[in-house]
């Protein structure tokens, strides 16, 4: 045995700062690319990297950015939500009922499409544990559920906010004094700041890498998995409801039939910021600079004048490139 | 502990002098002890009369098992003899239909896996139940995370885990991610869970599967440590020269129902086995003659790998069996998959019957004739969701059984039901899903398909793991009788005596390179190990 356990130590030692380099590499990764990219357009266009167009970046972030944070519980837990993006304008219907059609306060009608939100989560939650069907399935089948009640609770017309200028503000306003700084953005951060202290820091995170981690070995842990797994999805569920309400206040009204597709912008962007889509690793910070990524690009490409068709191509080839560069760097590792 | 220091020392001998080591540091002996407490004290437990049902069979009937304070039981049973349905009862995955626990005399029903726990049991399965992506830390203590009001304390966690660590002198360290750690040192952190709730009563299930000869003595050693009067370890294994080295009593079940318990010093192997499989076993069938004279298949020269591989040489001759020894780390297992292409190689001259052949990939491999049986049987060689013809056929599909591009599915079932006959694959039918068959039959699928696909050459990594005694005697028949008929084979494998009994010749590896090679009437234990001990570069200052 005095072999093997003379080398064993020194072994370690390696393998200690690998993995210490290894978990923040792909962050890195993802944080050199945005600076890149952020560079590059400061070159391209002297109109990019104005106070007011990074404002505008900032602020057309916040609607993927608040649905792909929430979205990260999700994944990281080994599952994955398609409802996200209908779900939001579900949401956002319901906030318009419950401000315009039922003239409850702002703050109680924000707080119900929020507790909305976590209901639409919760039966996902219960969908995939009590019924145990596949994430996918479970949130496909609520994808379509809340695109259609969405439609069928506003009679297929928008809602619009008139005479409540206090809601628009939750999106458009500035609570920084003369300035023009958008507290959508500021709500962003907020939100991601403490989703990560959750993910990171709390049971509730520690529980959801554990879970997609490895699900069975955490039930036999003696970890009620089911509970943990319908919480990650109210989690995400509120989070919906929040961007239901930051994007109707942007807008100015409650749009039912615009949310579709956003749930893949989502998951583009927690893929970009190294969240791996098995479960078990990621982060709520990866997601953030990953959406980012995504709306530096639509800007970017914008103002240099390339046409709209090219966005969505260059997107795809940017999460191509981004998951490569994660697998490949967990080969060679 | 003398495991260590004299690899070479027989197995019963090893017990002896663990035992006499034992006595000499602890209070009484331990199977002495046990006889002791049973007449004044209770047992540390006991299950009495336990039946459990799932639909459609009857998975224990009976059962019964004592174990006392202060020893180490071991518990055997061919697979499907209710081994881990037992446990699964023991740490409360599933509740006895009838029938009794009592911990100390004091009767408890384990609700759920926390409450056994509490109770004091842990269990170690064997497939390990860690997160891979957590830290060595955060598995140990999960599910007991220390934290104040809303935030964990992380840096609490590292330092009580780095205590028991300690404790336990493991190679890890806290913050470690599990998933980078080598299947022993992982093994070892399943240890340290376990005992981190301060279990009184430790159960594994093979724990031994995945380690060298040097990760079982040290296994064992802890074992002896955590051996207290007030604690007990009950021991599942195959391995029976394991159970002499570290069992007290060996309680043997079958079909369901207890059979019997012998004390470990009065037991013979045969004793053991005749009570597993409820018949005799002819145990004798080791290689008949040497084949020197034969044609060499299989000619490789100068393989290295990136990582571990260094010059290693090997020559595989026409129907032999050519054992590939060493410890774990030595590159046993990356030399088969090397040679099959599935890693990528820096240089090798590779030749097949004289003819200088490249091998890049698994698909060349086969297209030589060359055919690769994983370790991981499970994960890499089976679709255990499949069926039986299924995965008979898959890797013939192209070559046998299609035509215009359509599989000609009669002729799938038809080659399939043919391997099942011939190497009596024990299935219902060809149709039968691959994941409800016993290990062995599994194993024997897994070789059906390349033998379908009319591979002369076979790699085999560990043929009979996770496989039980009774299958594993066919296992080794049956690669006999493929020798015989002029199959050539390589077979790699982390259990001696299993080495010994089979090859030919046997390869040593230490270190990534080939340290020795030993013909069938030279080798033994002794002298295996002894070269799979070298270190590779003091063997080339000797030969300076």
């Amino acid at each position: 045995m005095t072999a093997p356990a003379a080398a064993a130590p020194q072994q370690t030692d390696q393998d200690g700062i690998r993995t210490l380099v290894q978990g923040k590499v792909q962050q890195l990764l993802a944080f050199a690319s945005l600076i890149a990219i952020v560079v590059f357009f400061s070159f391209a266009s002297e109109n990019f990297l104005t106070y007011s167009n990074i404002t505008s970046v900032l602020f057309s972030t916040v609607v993927i950015g608040t649905l792909a944070v929430g979205a990260t519980f999700v994944i990281v837990s080994g599952g994955i939500d398609l409802s996200v993006g209908t779900g939001m304008s579900l949401c956002a219907v319901m906030a318009g009922v419950f401000i315009v059609n039922m003239g409850l306060p702002i703050w109680l009608g924000v707080l119900c499409t929020l507790l909305f939100g976590g209901l639409v989560g919760l039966v996902n939650g219960l969908n995939v544990t009590f019924l145990r069907l596949p994430p996918f399935i479970a949130t496909l089948a609520m994808m379509l559920v809340a695109e259609g009640l969405a439609l069928v609770i506003s009679g297929s017309s928008p809602i619009y906010f008139e005479g409540d200028s206090g809601y628009t503000d939750i999106s458009t306003g500035s609570v920084i004094p003369g300035t023009d700084f958008p507290n959508a953005v500021l709500i962003l951060a907020v939100a991601a700041l403490i989703a990560g202290v959750v993910l990171n820091r709390t049971l509730l995170g520690r529980y959801t890498y554990s879970i997609g981690s490895n699900e069975d070995a955490t039930g036999l842990s003696g970890i009620d998995v089911r509970k943990w797994k319908i919480i990650v999805y109210v989690i995400c569920g509120v989070f919906i409801g929040l961007a239901g309400v930051l994007i109707s206040a942007r807008l100015g009204s409650a749009q039912p039939a615009t949310g579709m597709g956003y749930e893949l912008q989502a998951i583009a962007a927690v893929v970009i910021g190294g969240t791996s889509l098995s479960g078990g690793r990621g982060s709520v910070l990866g997601t953030v600079i990953g959406a980012l990524i995504i709306s530096v690009l639509n800007n970017g490409l914008q103002i240099t004048s390339v046409p709209q068709e090219w966005q969505n191509v260059i997107l795809g080839c940017v999460i191509v490139a981004a998951v490569y560069a994660d697998q490949a760097r967990k080969r060679t590792s | 502990m003398p495991h260590s220091d004299q690899p070479e020392e027989q197995p019963r001998q090893d017990s002896a002098s663990g035992e006499a080591g034992e006595a000499a540091a602890k209070p009484p002996a331990t199977s002495a002890q046990g006889t002791e407490e049973t007449e004044g004290t209770p047992p540390l437990l006991e299950m009495r009369g336990i039946v459990k049902g799932f639909p459609g069979v009857r998975a224990l009937q009976d059962m019964r098992l004592s174990l006392a304070g202060g020893e180490v039981l071991a518990l055997v049973g061919e697979n499907g003899a209710g081994k881990s349905t037992l446990m699964k009862l023991l740490s409360g995955i599933h509740t006895p239909d009838e029938g009794e626990f009592f911990l100390d005399g004091r009767r408890v029903r384990p609700r759920d896996p926390r409450h056994a726990q509490e109770l004091g049991i842990s269990i170690i399965h064997q497939e390990f139940n860690l997160m891979p992506d957590l830290t060595v830390a955060q598995n140990i203590f999960i599910g007991r995370e220390p934290r104040g009001r809303f935030l964990l304390r992380d840096r609490e966690l590292n330092s009580r885990a780095g205590e028991l660590i300690e404790r336990l002198g493991l190679s890890v360290r806290p913050e470690q991610t599990v998933g980078t750690l080598t299947v022993a040192q992982q093994q070892m952190v399943e240890i340290a869970k376990a005992l981190s709730y301060d279990a009184r009563i430790l159960i594994m299930d093979e724990p031994t599967a995945a380690l060298n000869d040097a990760e079982v003595a040290a296994l064992h050693d802890l074992i002896r440590r955590f051996v207290q009067p007030d604690t007990g370890v009950i021991y599942v294994s195959h391995r029976m020269n394991e159970l002499e080295a570290v069992s007290d009593r060996i309680t043997v079940i079958r079909d369901g129902r207890y059979v019997d318990t012998l004390n470990t010093a009065e037991a013979t192997m045969s004793q053991v086995i005749t009570r597993m499989v409820g018949r005799e076993l002819t145990t004798d069938v080791g290689p008949e003659d040497v084949r020197e004279d034969r044609e060499t298949v299989l000619n490789v020269t100068g393989l290295c790998t990136k990582s571990l591989l260094r010059d290693v040489n090997l020559r595989l001759r026409q129907g032999e069996i050519l054992g590939l020894a060493g410890l774990m780390g030595a590159g046993r297992t990356e030399v088969a998959r090397a040679l099959v292409g599935a890693d990528p190689v820096t240089s090798a001259e590779v030749t097949l019957r004289g003819r200088p052949v490249r091998v890049s990939n698994p698909a060349d491999a086969a297209g030589h004739g060359i055919g690769y049986l994983s370790e991981d049987r499970k994960q890499l060689g089976l679709l255990l969701d499949q069926d039986v013809s299924s995965n008979i056929g898959l890797g013939s599909l192209r070559t046998r059984f299609q035509s215009f591009g359509f599989v000609r599915d009669k002729a799938v079932r038809a080659a399939a039901r043919e391997s099942v006959e011939s190497l009596r694959i024990r299935t219902p039918s060809e149709n039968q899903l691959v994941k409800h068959l016993s290990g062995g039959n599994q194993q024997k699928v897994a070789l059906a398909k390349w033998l379908v696909k009319d591979c002369e050459i076979l790699i085999i990594d560990e043929p009979t793991r996770g496989i039980d005694v009774g299958a594993k005697e066919e296992i080794y028949r049956l690669l006999n009788d493929l020798a015989q008929e002029g199959k050539s084979i390589i077979m790699v494998s982390s259990e001696l005596p299993e080495l010994l009994r089979m090859s030919h010749r046997i390869v040593v590896m230490s270190e990534g390179r080939v340290t020795g090679e030993l013909s069938a009437e030279e080798a033994t234990q002794e002298k295996v190990m002894h070269y799979a001990t070298l270190r590779p570069e003091s063997e080339r200052a000797d030969a300076a």
